[in-house]
């Protein structure tokens, strides 16, 4: 084991597969001179060379594009959006083409690419640039997404995605970067996509929490435990897409009840989708009505005050379980569901 | 001029654009019988400019075109029984039915895909050459695409990246003068698309798209610059297409006498006049040309009418690779049965249930085969 930071962790999955496999080569915006935006790619121009970390001009769609063309011809691509910001401008390439060729062409090619895009708020960036399009990717046939929130997870998922024959939206989160965590050593630790972890064991309320909001459900779980002697398991889903429903359901069936946190909007959300798989597949166990924590249905806002409002955090996050055991609704606010609207 | 080749290459060349000319022509026939669904886009007229292009092209070069490829395919030597099948949407078809008329696909004969969003294919031909640079392979991507891709970001991107890399892409564009019903000094602010990348630092010539002579000397010419100095290249070919943008298009937008005007430019008869006057073909074998053409496209409507309907229990197949690292996904997380461990082939009831619906939609009375899809495409 090494302590490692998120970057690094990530840094070297993609270096040790390079040292791998000659036709992983990454791809994007300032990745190369600048080493990274958010310094992810740090060193790897030194070793690799400008043919296997390439900077690329500011053209998301065609960096994507070209990407999935020489994975179609073979190569295995790790392309860098340099934010989900600007992931917009690919979903062209990202949903027509990488994610439907290998479909729309009946398997006779495939897509072995990873799309790389750190995302989230909290750094008052304000409406362009601290979208979570976790439930965007989610919803794309022939996607598989993945949003590691410790740097052990990163490393051994960003691994897998590497070796993986199908298109990976590999969601990282511009909080987590600087996160220090074990990190596994050997160069065949990975991680298999649709395997939830459960951070933490508990046997009154299911809390299901992805990217930083992983780390905002843990640490209310144990001021749950602390000031209201509620024991709550915290449950990790690491991957959406495949999505470890199993593991959901089976916590589910045993605490009665469930309260999903997520950074993003709440229409259509990530939230949105698991209390409705939960609903209709384990309505029977359910002693409350499923709560969602979400970002609030706003454009995030640049005053801090304002951005933070908007951001779930612990105190949501209690709230909400508080309503699942007292059975009652969680008092209407910005961030926690969708209100009126 | 350039010059007429062998007995045997002019025969290949005529033998070629007879048959998409020919495939073409019951293509829509059978759209009209509703045996082929969806938009079809036609390529009568345009014979030339593709024939021309693959037959300097080697086997190894990538190809990869736009809607408007059936007979890019057969050109580059794709069946014409699985193209056919195809667009009648069946598991003969290239794409086994998935992609229907405007993605073809033959990666065994390094046709890399006809695709449905305009300028889309673009990145997609810089990426396949990006591969063949990698590899330090000297083989060379030809991206054909229509005048109307040339006002999308794609173009701009693409020809940027492409320049900049030193990708060895020959960019080909077909110039029928129409991006639908929108004509091409009415879309595009400069019309010579040849210099539309100049400002890339990509030089392009226009050439004359109805000649196949011409497309083959011009075309052969910009492959070789590509190949050895590894660079893009851009050829702009003046074609026309004597058919709507899709069978669904009521031509309001042009005059009937522009279309009688350039069927006097026929790529076909032309050419056909031309190696008759040299006599490098008799009017025998321009006879059996068409015949064969005839019996080729013949027999594939027979093949693709008696080929069977995608199994239903494939619906889920193919989207995924299910592999080491992704060992099991949900074929459908609505299913109540427990999800990992599912592949395509053990989908759960639900996921059947909803195919068989499906099913029970295609085989009955469905009033939207009466009732074509709007001009919109």
């Amino acid at each position: 084991m090494a302590e490692l930071r998120m970057r690094e962790a990530l840094r070297d999955a993609m270096a040790e597969e390079m040292r791998r496999d000659e036709s992983v080569f990454v791809m994007g915006e300032d990745v190369g001179v600048f080493q990274g935006a958010f310094k992810v790619t740090e060193g790897l121009l030194d070793e690799f060379g400008e043919k296997r970390i390439r900077d690329t001009p500011i053209s998301e769609n065609t960096i994507v594009g070209v990407g999935v063309g020489a994975a179609m011809a073979g190569l295995r691509p790790v392309v860098e959006l340099m934010t989900v910001n600007f992931s917009l401008l690919a979903l062209d390439q990202i949903v027509n083409h990488a994610a439907a060729i290998p479909y729309m062409f009946n398997g006779n090619v495939r897509v072995p690419m990873v799309i790389r895009m750190p995302g989230g708020g909290g750094h008052q960036l304000g409406p362009t640039h601290s979208h979570s399009f976790e439930a965007l990717y989610l919803q794309v046939p022939g996607l598989l997404v993945a949003c590691p929130s410790t740097p052990a997870d990163a490393k051994a998922l960003l691994k897998a995605s590497i070796r993986d024959e199908n298109p990976v939206i590999f969601i990282e989160h511009e909080s987590l970067y600087g996160i220090k965590g074990e990190v596994p050593e050997g160069e065949d630790e990975i991680l298999r996509f649709g395997e939830a972890a459960i951070r933490r064991e508990g046997s009154d309320v299911t809390i299901v929490g992805i990217l930083k909001m992983a780390h905002v459900a843990e640490r209310a779980a144990a001021e749950l435990e602390e000031e209201h002697g509620i024991s709550a398991e915290v449950i990790d889903p690491r991957t959406l897409r495949p999505l470890d429903l199993d593991t959901i359901l089976a916590s589910v069936k045993k605490t009665n009840r469930a309260v999903i946190v997520e950074e993003g909007w709440p229409h259509g959300g990530v939230g949105a989708n698991l209390s409705t798989l939960i609903t209709e597949q384990a309505f029977d166990y359910l002693d409350a009505p499923v709560q969602r924590v979400t970002g609030a249905d706003v454009h995030m806002p640049y005053s801090r005050r304002m951005e933070q409002a908007a951001i779930p955090h612990e105190e949501n996050v209690i709230e909400a379980v508080l309503a699942t055991t007292e059975g009652a609704f969680p008092p209407a606010g910005g961030n926690s569901g969708e209100g009126d609207s | 001029m350039a010059e007429l080749p062998d007995r045997q290459e002019s025969l290949e060349l005529l033998g070629r654009m007879c048959l998409i000319r020919r495939f073409e022509e019951e293509a829509g026939r059978q759209y009209q019988r509703a045996k082929a669904g969806g938009f079809l886009h036609l390529a009568i007229g345009e014979e030339a400019t593709i024939v021309g292009t693959t037959s300097v092209m080697r086997e190894d070069d990538y190809l990869i075109g736009t809607y408007r490829t059936h007979g890019h395919a057969l050109a580059r030597g794709t069946p014409a029984n699985e193209v056919m099948a195809e667009l009648f949407g069946r598991q003969t078809g290239t794409s086994g039915g998935r992609g229907g008329s405007m993605h073809i696909f033959d990666a065994g004969r390094r046709f890399m895909g006809g695709y449905g969003i305009v300028g889309g294919n673009l990145p997609l031909a810089a990426g396949l050459a990006l591969a063949s640079q990698y590899r330090d392979e000297d083989t060379v991507t030809v991206c054909m695409f229509g005048d109307g891709a040339s006002n999308t970001g794609n173009f701009g991107e693409t020809m940027n990246l492409a320049a900049l890399w030193k990708l060895p892409v020959l960019f080909l564009v077909e110039n029928n003068l129409y991006g639908m019903g929108t004509s091409l000094e009415r879309h595009s602010a400069v019309t010579d698309l040849s210099h539309k990348a100049a400002g890339y630092g990509i030089e392009g010539e226009r050439i004359d798209g109805m000649n196949v002579l011409e497309v083959r000397e011009r075309v052969g010419e910009h492959l070789e610059t590509v190949r050895s100095e590894g660079r893009p290249s851009l050829v702009e070919a003046f074609t026309y297409r004597y058919r709507g943008h899709s069978a669904a298009d009521p031509e309001v937008y042009r005059e009937k006498s522009e279309v009688e005007e350039w069927r006097e430019k026929d790529p076909i008869e032309n050419f056909i006049r031309l190696c008759c006057d040299q006599g490098v073909l008799s009017d025998d074998d321009v006879e059996a040309a068409r015949r064969e053409a005839d019996e080729t496209v013949e027999a594939a409507v027979k093949f693709a009418d008696e080929s069977p309907e995608p199994a239903l229990e494939s619906l889920y197949e193919e989207l995924y690779v299910v592999s080491e690292t992704m060992g099991w996904y949900a074929v459908d997380e609505r299913s109540p049965e427990p999800h990992r461990g599912e592949l395509g082939e053990d989908a759960p009831e639900l996921a059947r249930d909803l195919a068989e619906s499906g099913a029970a939609h295609a085989d009955g009375e469905d009033p939207e085969q009466q009732s074509r899809p709007g001009v919109r495409d």
